[in-house]
């Protein structure tokens, strides 16, 4: 092999819990080279954070360790060095970008402080070198002035800036490798974009070998050479990018691939995995992903699958590629899904209008001085006009801070806007008195982007629900709200029982069900999608899709689809609306807007999506169970 | 930051008018001067000549609040209310109504004692409660944190009353190594100031400790720290440079407040050690019934806080610069 800066053998990171041992990362090998870049893909909870953790050699004591496995970097296993040689080690042989800029950075330090702090602790430099060499990596990562930024304290940076910042701290020391940790998924798309090339250009420059952390899948196809799929402790599957996406060989692989919402799943439901991923504590004795696989057999939740070359260079840990295991007689299969998806598409008529939004204004003071005087307006939406149609989506997109949360909220009436008209069903709403609007109000829900902080914690979900029952439906007695909860909670695929549950004891999935279930018991019309699904990992977020697809149908209700994110407006969109700094800078159907923008702002934000050839997407099926001989 | 400033200050203008006037409500209206006069000439067989002539004497005999018989300003300023309340606005205590001393001459005086044991027991219980509580952030999860907790709680689980008297007992009554109380001039005082000082910290220790570790924990799971060990830093630098500084802004929250406090003394310890200060003489005032210290000690108190509040206000500026640049 050429030059391997790092290689992983059998790494098994576990952690002391109270319900016992949490096997994180249970045995996970592989290897980079110098300027290559391995991608470890999966979703949230899979052990791909714990495995660049135990990498770097900051996993949490004393509850977690090191159970086994080597660690080589440049022929050097590091597992059994000393706290002191690690710390040598750390931001200068290996160093790490994190997900969150806006905190990984410490406030009350200026980002020059914070970079020299790593230049003089590894190189010995004085502290006028130092700085010179802060200087220089600050313009090498493309900060605007970086001799002024130097004094800056992070909060007056952007969150774009603030990751380079992180760069430049990270590749200060000119390490080997370089851990990306969800390094653009707080980013805006074009920021992303940038942050992304920007990685890739000092990569190239340095030779520093990459392991990119990150849940998207679009952005592994076309930044990495090697990609490994991790699954519940586990890789599942480990291959060369192209190889991985032309030929998918792990059911999960293939599963988590088809969730991916895009223009080529239109009218179909999305695919989704039965189950939830086990919890580290107690994971199968044989395949970890048995229980949920779609082509489970008879030994494979006894049989440990083991990571094996099924085609050159192309690793699956999945007995169906064995045909040693396939001439079993355990090789009878358990489970046999259908490869194809079900239609789901809403029909609607695409001239009956339910809501029109006309030159729309929100502005907020801004107050200065000593006197809190008004010194002007931040014009969060400054005069748009929309329209959504009976039964059909529109999404509204834009980058963060182009007011689009803001519109959502002031045509729902949540913000009362500073002037224009919203016309709904035929009533204009924003001259209506607050008292009288109480009728609009249940025609007009939201559900919210963080599952985890909108659902109020003291509160069972039976109170949660019939909250809003009790103040928009009065008609209903005590046993009527109860049989609403109940009809609600069945249709977003809860259980009615459940309904006497906190918050806390739901997954993410679940909780922004219950947030729908709470829009839907009010019986609307309209419900706006805050950034409904951007939180969830994909094969939730397919699920959630999947539901408010199927209840638009049932129930014939509109969407105004709010989101940054062009993967699910492509997929459930009717009709598009581009915002940009409080305006609509373009409107039209979906298929218009993604094949033929005129716009500069969305011709440069749909440029910014990372994408996967179209022609993949056909590829992607269940391996076949074929009996061995 | 100088606006923030004088905002700050503006901002303490109504509330210290406002407790004025609540201040004065409390003690000419709730509780009337024919109450304390009542009060101060003894319950029983008082006549109503009596409590006019006290009255007369003390200058409460004017309306509270409004007087409806004389003309013009004088409405107002021939009452109660601006004759004994108004001037605290400019630190006239006026004087006490039993002995007829200068309240403001008296607590110029009695201010020396209560900071010469406030202080030292302030500075060197932040300071032990700080080192203690990093030193178990240190170490947290280890038996040493677990013990260090427990011995905490403990400590703060047992009354202030029982640390003051065991104190007294053993160290100055048993072992003879303190005055068991009393206060001296000058220099001589030192060895009066040990005993109370030590108890001071040994009764607040426990509580102390336990806010800042949790203060140092929550600073500690923070992402900033996890880059700052990412680059390779020592545990002490991340713990002490890194976690410290941010760590002040909730704990400069909890001490600043009472830095003005220090004038005021401690009530129980000064009556425990006989100690002549400001706290010992809200309580024999308080005992004497004489309404006029009383009523300058609340007020007192009351400005104290907003003055801490204040501070605090202003001490953000020095550790936060996201408060420092708005």
């Amino acid at each position: 092999m050429p030059d391997i800066v790092i290689e992983i053998k059998g790494l098994k990171t576990w952690f002391k819990t109270p319900k016992g041992v949490s096997k994180a990362v249970d045995g996970v090998s592989f290897s980079i080279p110098k300027g290559g870049t391995f991608a470890l893909v999966g979703e949230s909870g899979c052990g791909k954070s714990v495995t660049a953790l135990s990498i770097i050699q900051l996993i949490p004591e004393p509850a977690g360790y090191i159970a086994g496995g080597n660690i080589i970097l440049n022929n050097r296993d590091i597992v059994p060095l000393s706290e002191r040689e690690k710390r040598d080690i750390r931001g200068n042989n290996i160093s790490m970008i994190f997900q969150e800029p806006m905190t990984s950075l410490n406030p009350v330090f200026t980002v020059g402080d914070q970079i020299v702090e790593t230049i003089m602790l590894h190189q010995g430099k004085s502290g006028a070198e130092a700085k010179a060499a802060a200087i220089e990596m600050f313009e090498k990562v493309g900060l605007p002035d970086p001799a002024g930024i130097f004094y800056e304290y992070p909060h007056r940076l952007s969150g774009g800036m603030r990751q380079r910042v992180m760069i430049a701290i990270a590749l200060a020391c000119r390490p080997d490798l370089l851990i990306a940790d969800e390094p653009t998924t707080a980013l805006d798309v074009t920021i992303q974009d940038q942050i992304i090339k920007l990685i890739k250009e000092l990569q190239a420059e340095m030779g520093t070998a990459v392991l990119l952390i990150t849940h998207n899948l679009a952005l592994v196809y076309q930044n990495a050479e090697t990609v490994g799929v991790m699954y519940a402790g586990k890789m599942a599957e480990l291959a060369p990018a192209k190889a991985l996406f032309r030929d998918p060989m792990h059911p999960y692989t293939v599963k988590l691939l088809r969730s991916i919402p895009g223009q080529e799943k239109r009218g179909k439901a999305l695919d989704t995995i039965r189950g939830t991923v086990p919890p580290a504590t107690s994971y199968p004795a044989g395949c970890h992903f048995s229980g949920r696989c779609p082509r489970e057999m008879e030994g494979c939740a006894a049989i440990e699958p083991p990571l094996a070359e099924r085609a050159p260079g192309h690793f699956a840990a999945c007995h169906l590629h064995d045909p040693e295991f396939m001439a079993k007689p355990w090789s009878k299969p358990l489970r046999h899904e259908p490869d194809a998806m079900p239609p789901l598409s809403v029909p609607h008529d695409k001239r009956e209008r339910l809501l029109e939004v006309k030159n729309l204004k929100t502005h907020y003071p801004v107050r200065k001085g000593l006197l809190k005087r008004v010194v002007g307006h931040v014009k969060a939406v400054d005069g748009i006009d929309l329209v959504v149609r009976k039964g059909s989506t529109l999404a509204l997109v834009g980058e963060s801070g182009c007011g689009k949360t803001t519109a959502g909220k002031s045509i729902i009436q949540l913000i009362r806007p500073t002037s224009g008209e919203i016309v709904f069903k035929g009533r204009e709403l924003t001259r209506v008195k607050e008292s009288e609007l109480k009728p609009v109000r249940s025609l007009m829900q939201i559900i919210f982007q963080d599952p985890y902080s909108s659902l109020n914690p003291r509160l069972t979900i039976k109170d949660t629900i019939e909250e809003g029952v009790r103040a928009l439906k009065t008609g209903l007695d005590k046993k009527g709200r109860l049989d609403k909860v109940t009809e609600v909670l069945e249709r977003v695929g809860l259980t009615a029982d459940m309904m006497w549950r906190y918050p806390h004891e739901f997954s993410g999935g679940q909780r922004q069900r219950i947030g729908i279930a709470r829009a839907l018991a009010v019986d609307p019309e309209f419900i706006v999608c805050d950034e409904a699904v951007s939180a969830l990992d994909v094969s939730v977020q397919a699920q959630i899709l999947n539901l408010l697809k199927s209840i638009q149908r049932d129930f014939g209700l509109s969407f105004l689809f709010i989101t940054h994110d062009l993967a699910v407006v492509e997929y459930i969109a009717d009709e598009v609306a581009v915002m940009y700094a409080g305006k609509i800078v373009e409107r039209g159907t979906t298929e218009e807007i993604f094949s033929n923008p005129r716009h500069d702002y969305t011709k440069k934000l749909l440029s910014a999506i990372p994408r996967l050839d179209p022609g993949l997407v056909s590829a992607w099926k269940l391996p076949d169970h074929k009996p061995g001989r | 930051m100088l606006t923030y400033i004088i905002r700050r200050i503006l901002y303490a203008v109504p509330i210290i008018l406002g407790v004025n006037i609540l201040t004065a409500v409390l003690f000419f209206y709730v509780n009337t001067p024919d109450d304390m006069a009542r009060k101060i000439l003894g319950e029983k067989n008082v006549t109503p000549a009596a409590i006019e002539n006290w009255k007369r004497d003390h200058g409460y005999n004017l309306p509270a609040f409004l007087n409806a018989g004389e003309k013009g300003t004088a409405k107002l300023t021939q009452t109660v209310f601006f004759q004994k309340s108004v001037p605290l606005l400019w630190f006239d205590f006026g004087r006490s109504d039993r002995n007829n001393i200068d309240i403001g001459n008296e607590i110029r005086h009695r201010m020396w004692p209560s900071l010469a044991i406030s202080v030292p027991m302030f500075v060197i219980g932040v300071v032990i409660d700080l080192f203690l509580a990093m030193m178990l952030a240190y170490y947290r999860g280890t038996y040493l944190d677990l013990w260090g907790l427990f011995l905490g709680v403990a400590m703060m689980s047992v009354s202030t009353l029982f640390y003051i008297i065991g104190g007294q007992y053993f160290l100055g009554k048993v072992l003879k190594l303190f005055p068991v109380s009393g206060y001296d001039t000058g220099l001589y005082s030192a060895k009066f100031i040990i005993l109370p000082v030590v108890i001071g910290i040994i009764s607040t220790v426990g509580s102390g400790v336990r806010f800042y570790r949790t203060v140092f924990l929550e600073e500690i799971n923070k992402d900033y720290i996890r880059t700052a060990r990412a680059k390779g830093l020592s545990e002490g630098k991340v713990l002490f440079k890194h976690a410290l500084k941010n760590a002040m802004i909730p704990v400069l929250t909890n001490v600043v407040v009472s830095i003005p406090f220090l004038f005021y003394g401690s009530l129980i310890m000064e009556t425990f050690f006989a100690i002549p200060g400001l706290g010992n003489f809200t309580i024999e005032a308080i005992q004497a019934q004489d309404f006029a210290i009383v009523r300058s000690m609340v007020y007192l108190g009351s400005i104290l806080y907003i003055v801490g509040l204040i501070l605090t206000d202003i001490s953000y500026t020095l550790v936060d610069p996201r408060v420092r640049f708005e």
